[in-house]
């Protein structure tokens, strides 16, 4: 199945590329072995996500889905950035490919784990309980 | 756009000697070769032609070759026909753990029917070793699978070698050859091959048309049932277009097979050659002197191949990817694997197959623009910064 051309576009021009030196959330989420490594860096200021950026190591899907998720959560307070759905990242790009749809959970993880390092070190204490999600390491 | 194909293993263009071979039957080529008129003679002419012509390809005789649908078929075909025809004997098959699907899956289901198959491993270029083919024969050992040549990473196998054990245990052996046939040089006699496989569309004839060589005296049970085509073995009207071309494929790949090895393996060492100069952290698969003449399969560190292959696509570059996301069970390749690439590694897995069509114009353009993609994914890639 072909990418559609929403995908296509934050592929071959993804935003916000790149980490910060004084972060104040980072999560990377991922496994190597799954083809995918998502790494989101979040600068958060009174409560709102004011700049993220991305590294992704990973197919077109994977540098797709990273570049619309920064985009759907700047300027969002850290409550709404938590809502984001891998269902509304891959809605947002067109849709995906079916095989493809573990990119979308993958980048929602992402933000996720960055939100989560960023209440660790300011609050002590990261998010009280993790959403369920269907992407685990593949084994077969 | 330029259009610049390196993707051979996947399929290559139709010669244009081929195609003017295939139009007047898709003209006048309906009659049935099963009928006795004019029309039907007309086609069973060509088809008989084209039956020498295939044969030859692989020095077999005419009637040792029966017309399938594709590669896989013919796989399909080898498989389940020699296993179930040989059943007396026993229930034991070899082969290895870089065959393609149209070899792994049927023997997959084969073994829920309680038959026993040995996936034999391989080393590091991925080369069989011959000596655990015969160490791995039993007394109930009826077929042996070995592929000839792996289109994925490139390494031919030592079929001569597994020929001559199968061959002195009374063993049918069956090669994949679906990437090797019309590439690079294959005598069935010579290498004691029993059953080959092969398939038009690598060696520049038409998709939807392959063939098997099937040794005079070996059993098969029939593929599919029906007439009496293909000598009862694989029943159903012929396909007269496609056949016709594949005829002239292999009379042409026999004919320029020395020039077009010549060519296609100089442009593919000036590939990799300038490759391994322009970008650093990058590593060959398969063995390097037993491959294809066109296969150049990379391993590019820290960076994934199916992004490789989208950034190249925009450029006008067709090549393959071996990566995780290109297949559904989100794993890398089986037979990168198998050669004990570590799994990141073998993600960044690139396949460029060169073909007759290539030049180096080609060559120098890939060369120039693939550089620059590779640095862009590697900025972008959370592995580049942590292991520079």
């Amino acid at each position: 199945m072909q990418y559609s051309p929403k995908v296509m576009d934050h592929f071959a021009n993804p935003r916000n590329v790149g980490e910060f030196p004084d972060a104040d959330g980072v999560g990377e989420v991922g496994n190597p072995a799954c083809g995918d490594i998502m790494k989101m860096s979040i600068k958060v200021k009174d409560n709102v996500i004011v700049d993220v950026k991305f590294k992704t190591f990973g197919c077109g899907a994977a540098i797709a889905t990273s570049s619309i998720s920064t985009e759907m959560i700047k300027g969002k307070t850290v409550e709404e950035a938590l809502t984001l759905t891998n269902k509304a990242v891959a809605e947002a790009l067109g849709g995906l490919p079916p095989a493809k749809m573990h990119c979308s959970v993958l980048a929602e993880e992402a933000i996720e784990a960055a939100i989560d390092d960023y209440l660790k070190k300011t609050t002590g204490k990261g998010l009280e309980k993790k959403k369920p999600h269907a992407h685990e390491h593949h084994e077969h | 756009m330029e259009k610049i194909y390196m993707d051979n293993a996947s399929g290559t263009p139709v010669h244009p000697k081929v195609m003017e071979a295939m139009v007047p039957f898709l003209k006048e080529g309906f009659g049935n070769p099963s009928n006795l008129h004019q029309f039907g003679r007309i086609t069973s002419d060509a088809i008989q032609a084209a039956r020498g012509q295939v044969a030859s390809l692989v020095n077999a005789k005419p009637s040792e070759i029966i017309f399938t649908s594709s590669g896989t078929e013919a796989n399909n075909f080898a498989i389940k026909g020699i296993l179930s025809s040989h059943k007396k004997k026993g229930n034991h098959i070899i082969t290895t753990q870089i065959e393609h699907f149209s070899v792994l899956n049927p023997l997959k289901s084969l073994e829920k029917s309680g038959y026993v198959v040995t996936y034999l491993p391989v080393d590091k270029y991925g080369m069989v070793n011959p000596d655990d083919v015969k160490k791995a024969v039993t007394p109930t050992t009826t077929m042996v699978s070995v592929m000839y040549a792996n289109g994925e990473i490139g390494t031919i196998e030592p079929i001569k070698e597994i020929g001559a054990i199968t061959k002195e245990k009374g063993i049918v052996f069956h090669t994949d050859a679906v990437a090797a046939t019309g590439n690079i040089p294959i005598d069935v006699l010579d290498s004691h091959i029993d059953v080959l496989s092969m398939s038009a569309n690598q060696f520049n004839g038409p998709s939807g048309i392959g063939a098997l060589y099937l040794r005079e005296g070996v059993r098969i049970l029939p593929f599919m049932e029906g007439g009496v085509q293909e000598g009862g073995r694989r029943a159903g009207t012929e396909n007269i277009v496609g056949i016709v071309g594949m005829g002239k494929a292999a009379e042409l790949a026999k004919l320029e097979m020395s020039q077009r090895i010549d060519k296609i393996q100089n442009l593919r060492n000036q590939l990799r050659d300038g490759i391994l100069k322009n970008i650093n952290h990058v590593y060959l698969n398969g063995h390097q002197t037993n491959r294809l003449p066109g296969n150049l399969s990379l391993c590019i560190e820290y960076i994934e191949g199916e992004s490789v292959l989208l950034f190249l696509d925009m450029q006008g570059i067709a090549i393959s990817s071996g990566s995780a996301c290109t297949s559904r069970s989100l794993k890398a390749s089986h037979v990168i694997m198998a050669t004990c690439v570590d799994a990141a590694l073998a993600q960044g897995t690139v396949l460029f197959s060169l073909g007759i069509d290539n030049s180096e114009t080609d060559v120098k353009y890939v060369l120039e623009k693939l550089p620059p993609i590779v640095e862009r994914l590697r900025q972008m890639s959370p592995l580049y910064n942590l292991k520079k």
